[in-house]
């Protein structure tokens, strides 16, 4: 950092002026999360349009369930990273806590009649101890291994789910949450608004909670063992211990979207425990920057928007006079979003986070050929 | 007794088509350590083009003896020349980066059933088998599907072939050392690359005959068959000790025949879970799979 080495004042700025200009930018965009925070937060109140990107004014009920389910899954992204960025742990199971969170909330309510907050909060324990279990076992084995079993915890709740043991999963149609149950203030559609603030609090729960886990003693840990597990053992560390404590706490942040994902779609259904649920967090991830503080909730909010925006696409009068070669790849979204993730592998190595810093070298290393260029061109 | 018979079979055959995907599923892993998501896209690539050359729109093929069978060869052949295209196009230029490599097989496994959906549709398409193959057999009071047997004289038929081809060619050879150790294959001046593509090539065409197979076994091909397949395999993988043939053959059998016998003794559902309690059991016991071999 160069404002450590740097005296500051304001003569010091007076004497270079692109310095002083790049410090006072630096201190500006310094604020600019608090800033994004402050106008999210009074997106409701907005009626303006952003056409193109969404349908009518921002404000419309339809719209802010749509940019509630994007800030969903960019807090829902960013706990998700913290296993698969800051740990490199590549679990295929996250689906699992999340669904746990809005399973078991949805079934107390709707079984033993307890009240939402309530509820919530066994759904809360539920992913609490389903991750603490699960991880426990998967992570006897590393690397691949782990990924498999993982993966095979998921699937066999997630074809539990759909088998509906005793009426209580809803099958293949899940079940909608019951609306007595519910606070009067997070039903019905003149009160989308609070649903919204609701995701936005994720969101900002989850931020924090990854921040401030990653900058602890044991998010140095889980960067060791990220960079080099071997290592961390030689150091005396038991690595095990650590990769458990981060997976509890991802788990526990997934169930806690859960709970927040239940209101808000008004209802549990089996799609959220299918291992295409937890690819599309992957995908999330990877597009918006793993390892990053704010690429995986850009990845989750982007993959969200376009792949429902993608959906009206498909449906359009525009797609449908196309030719049919390309049509028919158009009208499916998963398809879409697939090819544009082989994409960022290739083209975009470290997620649209490092968009900003790529650009930069390439607009320094063109400036210096220039530069070059010109120097060159002086002396003949 | 009867019911014994018709579950062992099933089982058995739901285990042959397990192998098919597992087999080139370990293959891959063990040499070049990419676990293929795209690998149930094969199968459904696979499972596809019979399909649609045994339904008439490939000259010489059909339904009926020969012309079924052209149509299985045709599927088997699409499937892997989709798994070498894959293998060049998608894997080699990440050869360098291992986690970018998998992640790019999902991105592939997410979007080739989403691309055969929007062409044919999300919905299962019958699956024109031979009429010969739809019939049963009576065995000790059972009458068991002719499918069942085919299907597992099939995978018996592969794994010999690949029991043969790694152990008594010289392509054969350098997968197998290569499985044990790339680094020291390649110091010895052998381009193990050369083998990725092949094992890749080995891999889809099992997988593509699986799909081909497995529209037989399932009645119907649809777009997600492959994929579901898929995590099934994933648990062969693991429980028969990653790259190893005979582990992924043995382990196959043992989880289709108690996902079948738990979803049939017990509430439907639940063996598919017993397998994966099992393979959570083995891992707490032994955490490198039935052969001991490294994850």
């Amino acid at each position: 950092m160069t404002t450590a080495t740097q005296p500051r004042g304001r003569d010091r700025a007076a004497d270079h002026p692109v310095a002083g200009r790049s410090e006072r930018l630096r201190r500006a965009t310094r604020w600019w999360p608090t800033l994004m925070l402050l106008v999210l937060f009074t997106l409701p109140y907005s009626a303006l349009p952003l056409p193109g990107l969404l349908d009518g004014p921002i404000g419309s009920p339809g719209n802010l369930q749509l940019l509630a389910l994007c800030l969903l899954f960019g807090g829902l992204a960013t706990g998700y990273d913290l296993l698969l960025g800051r740990t490199g742990l590549l679990s295929f199971g996250h689906a699992l806590y999340f669904a746990a969170g809005t399973y078991v909330t949805n079934t107390v309510m709707l079984e033993a009649g307890l009240p939402f907050a309530a509820s919530a909060l066994l759904g809360l324990l539920a992913g609490v101890v389903l991750s603490a279990l699960l991880g426990a076992v998967s992570l006897r084995v590393s690397g691949i291994g782990f990924s498999m079993v993982t993966l095979a915890f998921a699937q066999a709740a997630s074809i539990l789910v759909q088998r509906d043991p005793g009426g209580v999963t809803g099958g293949e149609e899940g079940r909608a949450a019951p609306a007595d149950r519910l606070p009067a203030s997070l039903v019905g559609i003149e009160h989308t608004a609070n649903l919204y603030w609701m995701a936005l609090a994720y969101l900002v729960v989850a931020l924090v909670v990854v921040q401030w886990a990653v900058r602890s003693p044991t998010g140095r840990v889980w960067e060791g063992i990220k960079e080099n597990e071997r290592r961390v053992e030689v150091l005396g560390l038991r690595p095990y211990g650590y990769k458990l404590v981060a997976f509890v706490l991802a788990g526990t942040l997934a169930a806690l979207g859960g709970i927040v994902y239940l209101p808000l779609t008004g209802g549990a259904t089996p799609q959220t425990t299918t291992s295409d649920f937890t690819l599309s967090l992957l995908v999330m991830v990877v597009l918006g920057g793993s390892g990053t503080r704010w690429g995986p909730m850009v990845g989750g909010i982007l993959y969200t928007w376009a792949d429902h925006r993608l959906g009206d696409l498909a449906g359009s009068g525009a797609v449908a006079g196309l030719p049919s070669v390309v049509r028919v790849p158009l009208s499916q979204p998963l398809f879409l979003l697939g090819a544009l993730f082989v994409a960022v592998i290739y083209l975009l190595p470290g997620g649209v986070a490092r968009l900003p810093a790529r650009l930069r070298t390439a607009r320094t290393a063109r400036a210096s050929r220039l530069a070059a260029r010109r120097e060159e061109a002086v002396p003949s | 007794m009867a019911t014994v018979v018709l579950l062992t079979f099933t089982g058995l055959g739901l285990g042959a088509l397990y192998f098919l995907i597992a087999s080139g599923l370990s293959l891959i892993f063990g040499l070049m350590d990419v676990l293929n998501f795209a690998h149930g896209a094969l199968l459904s690539v696979g499972a596809y083009g019979t399909w649609w050359a045994a339904s008439g729109h490939l000259p010489g093929a059909g339904t009926e003896g020969a012309g079924f069978a052209l149509a299985v060869v045709f599927g088997t052949a699409v499937g892997t020349i989709a798994a070498v295209l894959l293998e060049v196009a998608v894997i080699r230029p990440l050869y360098t980066r291992p986690r970018e490599q998998i992640l790019a097989t999902v991105g592939v496994g997410l979007a080739v059933p989403a691309l055969l959906s929007a062409i044919w549709g999300a919905d299962a398409r019958p699956f024109p088998g031979p009429k010969a193959l739809s019939g049963t057999f009576a065995l000790l009071g059972a009458e068991v599907p002719l499918n069942r047997p085919v299907l597992i004289g099939v995978a018996l038929v592969v794994l010999a072939a690949l029991k043969l081809f790694l152990g008594r060619t010289r392509h054969g050879l350098v997968v197998r050392a290569g499985v044990e150790d790339r680094a020291m294959v390649t110091a010895l001046g052998i381009d193990v690359r050369r083998a990725f593509t092949l094992v890749f090539a080995i891999g889809g065409a099992a997988a593509a005959l699986g799909g081909a197979l497995g529209g037989l076994y399932f009645g119907s091909v649809d777009p997600g068959q492959g994929t579901s397949l898929l995590i099934f395999a994933f648990v062969v993988v693991v429980t028969g000790g990653m790259g190893s043939l005979t582990g992924a053959a043995v382990a196959s059998v043992a989880v289709g025949l108690v996902q079948q016998f738990a979803n049939y003794y017990t509430t439907a559902g639940l063996g598919d879970v017993a397998v994966v309690v099992l393979l959570a059991a083995l891992l707490l016991v032994r955490p490198r799979g039935l052969t001991g071999r490294l994850a």
